[in-house]
This record gives structure tokens, C-alpha cells and sequence, in this order.
């Protein structure tokens, strides 16, 4: 059974990352950076297939990979807002965003905002905005690295972040947009063929049928109908069936809209589009990038359902065997009517475990908390462990954590993008020093990606609270600021910078606030870290827009920032009051805090329109801006008779 | 519908001007495929997956209930229609009135 002393699993394990790891290094070297283009957008020349690759990369977490089939396959129907909200968001970037970002032309985000709405502070708000939400994302991210060696290569959590954060941190610094691009696409093609052999075979066996989409629809081997037998084993374990959800319909939409537009309006997936060599392209570019994402997020909800059953079917009332518990070698003799062997394999990591605590020698999986005795179930399993339970050999467990690995590792190099660029290219060069040349420019991003690791690291071996949040806050804020401010600067001419920077902070501030008050409570440590926070984007404000803010108006942001200050001081000594953590009856009109993005978003428009129909009209040139980028072509321009300006729409 | 490009004759081949209502016909089109194509995304994804499930739920595709099959499957194959159907439509807009990038 065993290859030079290690065990079979080990064995392909160690090859599959091993050997995916030096070719992600090798793209790296291949594709060094040599300009600010290269570095930041890939020199613009990416081909539409490829960037769609890359994005769906870039797009696909280890939470896509590992968590979301079990999150479906425990919550049925209540899933379907991740798989709807998760891809409806590539609509509205092919349709409202990409192109037009596209056409603009720049690096980043923050410089559209900067520019289309003329303003140091807008600019800076949308830096902040940038590296709050990548900073959240990006520690989940190196959390899953970690716990993907912890659990297969049986290397401490603390070794796996840093060695995962080493290979990310090589091809960024190297290679940029470029090199992160072409690992992208390495990584995409290693985490599909991952997530697709097991679930084939998963869809063969539990249903005959080699496509896992059909099997969604289809029917058990013994003909059953699949879901329907699904929906009735649940109700008479006592669960809720399968079809039917437990949320409320409004708290659902708002989540799945909150999704689709915190997607579209997310930074990381957005630059992604400034790579290819034109708008149209764009477009095309989010299309494929749609059709890559689909082929795992059709796959995952079959999975779930085969999952789900296949579970229920071989745990539940089978023959519980404390022999085979103990000692590993006892788990060869088990056979029909007994625990699976796997189930025992998976026991040993923590991540499930059960008890026989009315000693009738099975186990009882139920609904009712006093029945049941499956006590650990950790969602992430139905993944890890599909291979297992579908009794695929050792090179396939290999295969899916190589493939869990890639889906961690390329969105975390995606986030190090716009991190990096948000420091070096808008904070640096557009706001604090002017003067820097393009060397310079490269060199502080090189360095900013450095240190981006550095905190990414340490948030992965200890994360903050917020980490469990970070659908909420990713999504919620993105949505909240970044689309409105976004969507309103392509399509409404009139919008200026003071709707844009009301709106914006608006959104962020009410939505944020919402998170933390419904997810991690208002402790006065939190309230001194969020003040803290709030103090630090305060006083770049003030250093930042020297010229552009008016004395009254930069006295007023230094007493807020001092007021802030003096509130962090309190709050991290432990002097201000707490607030309790709010529970599920107080939510606003029933919508859950990874719904609240909506109700941001809606906010945040009126704010911006308002805002922007009683200050005055944007600069001429501006307009003029506008109209540029509606047009794809570089060639053509709007002819304007220059004794008729033409009124704001 | 839309009037024809007034100031096509310079091509995508050299820069040109193109005349102001030449450019509102053309943005017109663009907002009207987009509408079209954005309510079809709105009645696949909030509408048959959540608004109106319980009603499509007593018909099946497979053995799928049609408003649970519409919320995990249908709606996502029709997103990404919608995207391509988008891009060569939206092609066409430009080519009409001289405004596509196939020349840079």
C-alpha cells in the first residue's frame, strides 16, 4: 500500500502541490514585469479566453471550492442565493461596468473614481473602500491555505499560511497583472478538472448519468426520482425539505442581490477587465469568464444534492463500531450495514464525529438536537471528502486539495493586486507624491505587495472576527459604494463629485455599521478599533486634499479626526459603554446583515442623486469625459458645435 | 428607428467625428438592448427563482421542482446568454453608426 513509507494519499498529495507550485513559479519567471503596464494591467493584451480563465480564477475562492457545495447541500434551496448572487453579477459588469471601465483605460479603480468625479477626497474614500474589502477577503483566503496543508499534508496552519503567502507573494512581486494573469489560468484549469472528476463520478454512481447537471435533474439508480426522495428522507428525519428554504423571501432577495451587485462592483474582479485590448473585448471577456464560473457553479449544487443523500443513505441507522474508531487497521473488515470506512478516516481530523448515545449500536442522524447523534459535521466536507465517499482512488484526494490550493492562492494574488496598486499607484503617485517616476512607482508597489503579505499572513494565523463576516462585508460594501458610484459616473453625466463622495461614504458607513452591530457586536474594543480606523482615513483626507478643501472645511476634518481619535483612545482602554450584539428580530424589514449591501446600495443612490442635483454640474470636460468612453471606438469622437454646449442630461 | 450615421465617411479607419445626435441614437439603442436584456435577467433570477417559485414549483423539468431547478441551474445558463447575446448585438449597434473598436 505504501510509496516509500508514506501513505498513498500523502504520497499524491505532496505531488500534486508540489508540481502545480513549480509551475505556478515557472508562468512567474516566464512572465516578468517590466513597465507600470506590464505590472498593473498586463500590458493590455490579454486575450478574451484567457482573461475570462483567469477571472474565474481570480473569481473562484477556497470558499467556491470547498465550502459552497456543503453550504447548498446543508441549507437546500436557501443555497441557491450564493449560486444566483455569485454569477447574476456578471451581467451587470458586461452590460454596465466592464466595457466602459474598459474603454477609460487606467489601473485602478480609484482612478476612475478620482478622475470621473475630479476630486483628491473621492479618490481617497475609494482607496479606502479598496483595501478594506481586500484585506477581508485576502485573510480568508490564506486561512484556507493554511487549513488545506494542516489537514492533508499534516504541516502545522502556520507553515502552510506562510509557505502559500511565499509562492503568491513570487509571482506577484515579478510578474504583476501579467505574471498573476497566466498563473491564473494554470490555476483555473487545476481547480476544474479538481472539482470535476469526483463530482462525474459522484453523478455516475448515485445516478448513472456522467453529466452532474442532468443528475440534477434525474433520477436515482433504483429509478427513484432523486430530489423528491431527497425532500422525503429529510421531512422524516425531521429536517426542513430539501426544495423548501427557511429564510424569508425578502431576506433572500436582498442577499442575492446584494451578491450580484457587491460582485460587480468588486475591485479585484473588475481590473481584470482593464487587461484585455479592448471594450468589446471586455464584454467578450465577461462572457467567458461567465461560462468558465458556471461549469463549476452548475456542478456544485448537483453535488450538494448527491452529497446530501448519499450521506443520509450510508450513515444514517449503520452500525457504529468504536473498534474501528480507535484503530485505524479495523476499518479494512467493514462492510454493508456498517460506518463507512471514510467516515472514520474523517473522524481523525475533527471535522466529523458522532456518538451511539442511546447505545443501540447505530447512529441516528436527525433534525432534533436530543436524537441526533452525528455531533460533528463540518460543512467543508462533502467536498474534501467526495472522493472518499465515492471510493475514488488515493491521486484523486491529491488532485482536489491541489485544486483547493489554486482556487485559494489565485484569488488571494488577485486581492495582492489591488492592494498593491491602491498604495503605490493611487495613494503614492496620485495623492501623496506626485513627483515619482515610473520606476519609483513600480518599486513602492513591489513593496506594498511585501507588506500586503506580511499583514495577510498574520491575519491568516490569527484572524480577526471580522474574517467570518467577510461575505457580508466584501459583498455588502462593494455594493454599497463602489457600484453606485460606478454606474452613476457612466450613466448619468449630471452626477458630481459631491454626490459621488456623499453616496459613497453613506453606503459604507450605514452598511458597515449594520455588519458590525448584527455580526461582531459594538464591544468598546471594537468601537476603539472602528474609530481608530476611521481617525487613520481621516487625517490622509486631510493630507490628501491640500488645495481642494477650503480651510473651513479642513478644520472641520481635523476636529472629526481628533474627536475620533480621542474615541479610539477611550474605546481601547475599555472606558466607553458597549452595545450588545443585535439579534435576528431586530433586522431592518427582516434583512439578514449579507442582505444589508441592498438596502446600502438603495441608500447610497438616493444620497448621490440628491446630493448631485443640488450642488452644481460637473466640469465641461468631464461631460466630455463621459461621452468618450460610451464610445468603443478610440477613433471616433462626438462632435460638439463649440458655441452649443450641450445641457446635462 | 434610429436615424443613420451622419459623419460615417471618415471609417473605422482614421479618427472622425460623429455628430451629436448620431451619438444619442446610437447611446439610445445601447439603453433600450440593455433594458430588454437586464428585464430578462431580473425575471430569471429574482422572478422564477424567487418571486414567483412557489407557482413554477408545481410544474418539473426531470424530477426537478421548475422555480428550485430555475434557482440553482436555469438562471445562471441564462446569464451567460444573455452576455453573448449582449456583445454581438451590441456589436452591431456600433458598427451602424461607426463607433466600433475593431480597429482599435
Amino acid at each position: 500500500m505504501d510509496i516509500m513509507g508514506i501513505s498513498p494519499t500523502l504520497f499524491w498529495t505532496a505531488l500534486f502541490v508540489i508540481t502545480t507550485f513549480g509551475v505556478y513559479i515557472g508562468i512567474a519567471v516566464w512572465a516578468r514585469a517590466a513597465s507600470t503596464d506590464d505590472f498593473y494591467v498586463a500590458g493590455h493584451d490579454v486575450h478574451p479566453v484567457f482573461n475570462g480563465m483567469a477571472t474565474a480564477a481570480d473569481w473562484m475562492s477556497a470558499a467556491s471550492f470547498m465550502s459552497m457545495a456543503g453550504i447548498i447541500a446543508f441549507s437546500g434551496y436557501d443555497g441557491s442565493v450564493y449560486l444566483m448572487g455569485w454569477t447574476g453579477g456578471y451581467v451587470l459588469l458586461a452590460l454596465l461596468l466592464a466595457p466602459y471601465l474598459r474603454k477609460f483605460g487606467k489601473f485602478t479603480v480609484p482612478d476612475f473614481v478620482g478622475d470621473r468625479y475630479y476630486s483628491q477626497a473621492a479618490r481617497i474614500v475609494a482607496v479606502i473602500c479598496a483595501l478594506f474589502i481586500s484585506f477581508t477577503y485576502i485573510a480568508g483566503q490564506m486561512r484556507g491555505v493554511g487549513i488545506a496543508f494542516s489537514n492533508f499534508l499534516h504541516v502545522p496552519i502556520e507553515a502552510g499560511v506562510i509557505v502559500g503567502a511565499i509562492i503568491v507573494l513570487f509571482y506577484a512581486v515579478l510578474g504583476g497583472m501579467k505574471g498573476i494573469t497566466y498563473t491564473q489560468v494554470a490555476q483555473y484549469c487545476v481547480l476544474i478538472f479538481a472539482f470535476m472528476v469526483p463530482a462525474i463520478f459522484l453523478s455516475l454512481q448515485i445516478t448513472g448519468s456522467p453529466i452532474p447537471q442532468l443528475g440534477f435533474i434525474g433520477n436515482a439508480q433504483d429509478g427513484t426520482p432523486l430530489l423528491q426522495s431527497l425532500d422525503t428522507t429529510l421531512t422524516e428525519l425531521g429536517f426542513s425539505a430539501y426544495t423548501d428554504g427557511s429564510k424569508a423571501m425578502i431576506d433572500v432577495f436582498a442577499i442575492a442581490l446584494a451578491l450580484m451587485v457587491g460582485t460587480a462592483g468588486l475591485p479585484h474582479v473588475i481590473i481584470r477587465f482593464f487587461t484585455v485590448p479592448k471594450a468589446s473585448d471586455a464584454r467578450k471577456s465577461a462572457g467567458w469568464a461567465l461560462i468558465f464560473i458556471a461549469i463549476l457553479y452548475t456542478t456544485a449544487p448537483a453535488v450538494a444534492i448527491f452529497a446530501r443523500s448519499n450521506f443520509i443513505d450510508t450513515v444514517n441507522e449503520s452500525r457504529w463500531s468504536v473498534e474501528a474508531a480507535n484503530d485505524p487497521a479495523a476499518r479494512a473488515d467493514l462492510g454493508e450495514g456498517d460506518t463507512p470506512a471514510w467516515f472514520y478516516n474523517w473522524r481523525d481530523t475533527g471535522l466529523l464525529n458522532a456518538e451511539d448515545r442511546n447505545g443501540d449500536g447505530l447512529i441516528q442522524y436527525r433534525a432534533d438536537p436530543a436524537e441526533n447523534e452525528v455531533t460533528q459535521l463540518d460543512r467543508d466536507i462533502f467536498v474534501l471528502a467526495n472522493p472518499e465517499i465515492g471510493g475514488l482512488p488515493a491521486w484523486v484526494i491529491g488532485l482536489v486539495v491541489a485544486g483547493g490550493l489554486a482556487a485559494a492562492l489565485s484569488t488571494a494574488a488577485g486581492l495582492l493586486m489591488v492592494i498593491s496598486s491602491a498604495v503605490s499607484h493611487d495613494l503614492c503617485r496620485k495623492v501623496l507624491f506626485k513627483g515619482m517616476s515610473d520606476t519609483q512607482e513600480l518599486l513602492v508597489a513591489r513593496i506594498a505587495a511585501v507588506a500586503a503579505v506580511l499583514v495577510a499572513i498574520y491575519a491568516g494565523i490569527n484572524p480577526p472576527g471580522f474574517v467570518a463576516a467577510v461575505v457580508a462585508f466584501a459583498f455588502g460594501l462593494a455594493a454599497a459604494s463602489f457600484f453606485p458610484a460606478i454606474f452613476l459616473g457612466i450613466f448619468w453625466k449630471r452626477m458630481n463629485k459631491q454626490g459621488a463622495i456623499a453616496g459613497m461614504a453613506t453606503g459604507l458607513v450605514v452598511t458597515a455599521l449594520y455588519i458590525v452591530h448584527f455580526k461582531i457586536g459594538f464591544s468598546p474594543a471594537v468601537m476603539g478599533v472602528c474609530a481608530l480606523l476611521a481617525a487613520i482615513a481621516f487625517v490622509v483626507l486631510i493630507f490628501g486634499t491640500k488645495g481642494e478643501v477650503g480651510g473651513t472645511g479642513r478644520l472641520l476634518l481635523t476636529v472629526v479626526a481628533a474627536g475620533l481619535g480621542v474615541t479610539a483612545l477611550l474605546g481601547l482602554l475599555g472606558v466607553l459603554p458597549g452595545f450588545d450584539m443585535g439579534t435576528a428580530d431586530q433586522w431592518f424589514l427582516g434583512i439578514s446583515p449579507e442582505g444589508f449591501g441592498s438596502v446600502g446600495m438603495a441608500l447610497s443612490f438616493v444620497i448621490s442623486i440628491a446630493v448631485s442635483v443640488m450642488t452644481p454640474a460637473p466640469p465641461r470636460e468631464v461631460q466630455d469625459m463621459v461621452e468618450e468612453i460610451r464610445i468603443p471606438s478610440a477613433k471616433a469622437h462626438v462632435g460638439h458645435a463649440p458655441a452649443n454646449p450641450a445641457p446635462a442630461e | 428607428m434610429a436615424e443613420a450615421p451622419e459623419n460615417g465617411e471618415g471609417g473605422a479607419q482614421g479618427a472622425h467625428d460623429i455628430s451629436e445626435t448620431s451619438f444619442k441614437a446610437y447611446w439610445r439603442e445601447n439603453l433600450t438592448l440593455m433594458g430588454v436584456l437586464l428585464a430578462i435577467w431580473f425575471l430569471v433570477s429574482f422572478g422564477a427563482g424567487i418571486l414567483f417559485r412557489d407557482f413554477l414549483d408545481q410544474f418539473s423539468i426531470g424530477s426537478a421542482p421548475l422555480g428550485f431547478w430555475f434557482a440553482q441551474q436555469g438562471s445562471i445558463y441564462v446569464f451567460v446568454i444573455l452576455i453573448f447575446v449582449y456583445s454581438a448585438l451590441m456589436h452591431r449597434i456600433e458598427r451602424k453608426y461607426d463607433v466600433d473598436d475593431d480597429q482599435g
